[in-house]
């Protein structure tokens, strides 16, 4: 890593594009990554298994729920950037795809394009599916009444 | 026992292929895509993953298709696939209480921050079959209403601000969470091993053992806290990063089965807590999950143990439905030798009280 990147701001900056990544469709991030040349790879996309976690009771010690299917890879740019991507799902194409975003978004040069044409977007989307989701759930609100006996 | 046996090759091809007929059904009406299974079938999907302990509604898609529908070998397929994939990573445990809820309700608060939420239930439903679908169905847009920003606490910490019930209890210093798929079953077991059992454990048995508690063969009187679902998002702490990052989502459904307890010598009267976590929709399997829970925590409120929903070992060692249906049909295969053994004993033991009575007969 990079010694910009370990501040905790960049750290904070790299998560939010790792998640956008993560719970993007793998033909955003393709098309977004399509002109990238000269790639390593440093780990070829690996599809294993996450343990899930709860807690027991809701907020008490961990315990392990079930899996989930996970792809990671990692990749060098020529810059020397080294992205990385851990993603659910079995998409080697997308776990490349999320990998290179990650190393090109610690270069200056492309950060701000892919900012402007995929992370926002992203971002928004995602952001307009939760919202018309939440707002279907809020419409089964209920007020239960609790009704006086022996009138 | 049984005893290997030779031939039969081109029997069973033959079989194969008369089941992928089966299996196809009429081929004048169209083969049914994986996609519609996890789009349509969705409640059996999420059976699938949460007893097939595999988040993946694809494959737990496809295994249903593969499998004729049949739940439980569809299980089975998923749980054979996952023992081909490498464990890369555990993630934090995931965070209920922020859960992007789609249905929220609690049995015991009327009146709960955040609201009661129906969401998508059967609940209220008149349960009249719907000729309506035979024609296929395009439903109407549901009905949509402002969402506040309003946070949803969990009903259980409304108690727990005044005491009144058992709190969450942290893990100890340097415990790790024990794991079914890396260590065999032993008892004692933990509650961590128990929840892991239960949470794969077969739905029906499950049920069915919370269900006896209910009627009388056990000691729960529970009231339904909360039960709620929606989707969390899962981190992991990649090795190579060293902070943690999301990778992806999972739907989840959780139950809080709160029930009365009198006290004991060291602990006041208070509620106490049953736990269910399952992953999907399947709000039968959690309530019935939480009460067993509770049902196997007798001892830690010195209750007396005198019923099977109390009784680790023949909850845990009986709620895999993969090593039940597998040790029922393992009765299918042959046992020639061992029933040849049998049946001479059998005619030796006949010959003997034939015998026997002859000579009583003589006398």
């Amino acid at each position: 890593m990079t010694p910009e990147l370990s501040t905790p701001e960049c750290t904070a900056a790299r998560r939010r594009w790792m998640r956008l990544c993560a719970l993007a469709d793998r033909a955003a991030l393709e098309a977004a990554t399509a002109e990238v040349s000269g790639a390593r790879w440093l780990r070829p996309p690996e599809t294993g298994l996450v343990m899930v976690r709860g807690r027991i009771g809701g907020g008490g010690a961990p315990f392990n729920l079930g899996e989930m299917p996970v792809t990671r890879c990692a990749v060098a740019l020529p810059g020397g950037a080294v992205g990385h991507a851990y993603i659910a799902g079995r998409d080697a194409a997308k776990a490349r795809a999320a990998a290179l975003v990650d190393a090109l978004m610690q270069d200056p040069a492309h950060a701000e394009r892919l900012e402007r044409d995929l992370l926002a977007p992203l971002a928004d989307a995602l952001a307009a599916a939760d919202a018309a989701a939440d707002r279907k759930t809020a419409a089964t609100r209920v007020d239960f009444f609790t009704m006086v006996r022996g009138d | 026992m049984y005893v290997a046996v030779k031939g039969g090759e081109a029997a069973i091809d033959n079989a194969h292929a008369l089941l992928a007929e089966a299996r196809r059904g009429d081929p004048a009406v169209p083969d049914l895509t994986v996609a519609q299974i996890r789009e349509q079938m969705t409640l059996a999907v999420d059976r699938v993953m949460a007893e097939g302990s595999l988040y993946d509604p694809d494959l737990a898609a496809l295994a249903l298709k593969q499998a004729r529908g049949d739940a439980v070998e569809a299980i089975f397929l998923v749980r054979a696939f996952r023992t081909t994939l490498p464990r890369l990573a555990h993630s934090l445990p995931v965070e209920t209480g922020e859960m992007r809820a789609k249905r929220r309700i609690s049995a015991t608060f009327k009146d709960i921050p955040g609201g009661q939420i129906l969401g998508p239930t059967f609940d209220y439903t008149h349960r009249l079959l719907d000729f309506a679908l035979l024609d296929g169905e395009t439903p109407p847009a549901a009905a949509s209403a402002a969402a506040g920003p309003e946070a949803m606490p969990r009903v259980v910490d409304i108690l727990g601000r005044e005491g009144l019930i058992e709190a969450d209890r942290p893990a100890p210093e340097g415990a790790e969470a024990g794991d079914l798929t890396r260590a065999p079953l032993e008892f004692p077991a933990g509650r961590d091993v128990r929840l892991q059992n239960l949470a794969r454990g077969d739905e029906g048995f499950v049920l069915g053992l919370a269900y006896s508690s209910q009627r009388g063969f056990g000691s729960t009187h529970p009231f339904a806290g909360e039960i709620r679902v929606g989707t969390v998002e899962v981190e992991i702490v990649p090795e190579e990063l060293g902070f943690p990052i999301v990778v992806g989502r999972v739907e989840l459904t959780e139950c809080q089965m709160i029930s009365q307890f009198k006290g004991s010598k060291t602990q006041p009267p208070q509620f106490t807590r049953g736990y269910g976590l399952t992953f999907g929709h399947n709000e039968r399997k959690a309530m019935a999950m939480a009460i067993v829970d509770r049902s196997l925590r007798a001892d830690e409120f010195d209750e007396e143990r005198r019923y099977p929903a109390q009784d680790e070992e023949f909850v845990l060692g009986h709620t895999d439905n993969v090593e039940a249906s597998g040790f029922l049909q393992h009765l299918k295969l042959p046992h020639y030798v061992d029933f040849q053994g049998e049946l001479v004993n059998i005619r030796a033991l006949r010959r003997a009280t034939q015998s026997a009575r002859k000579q009583e007969t003589a006398e």
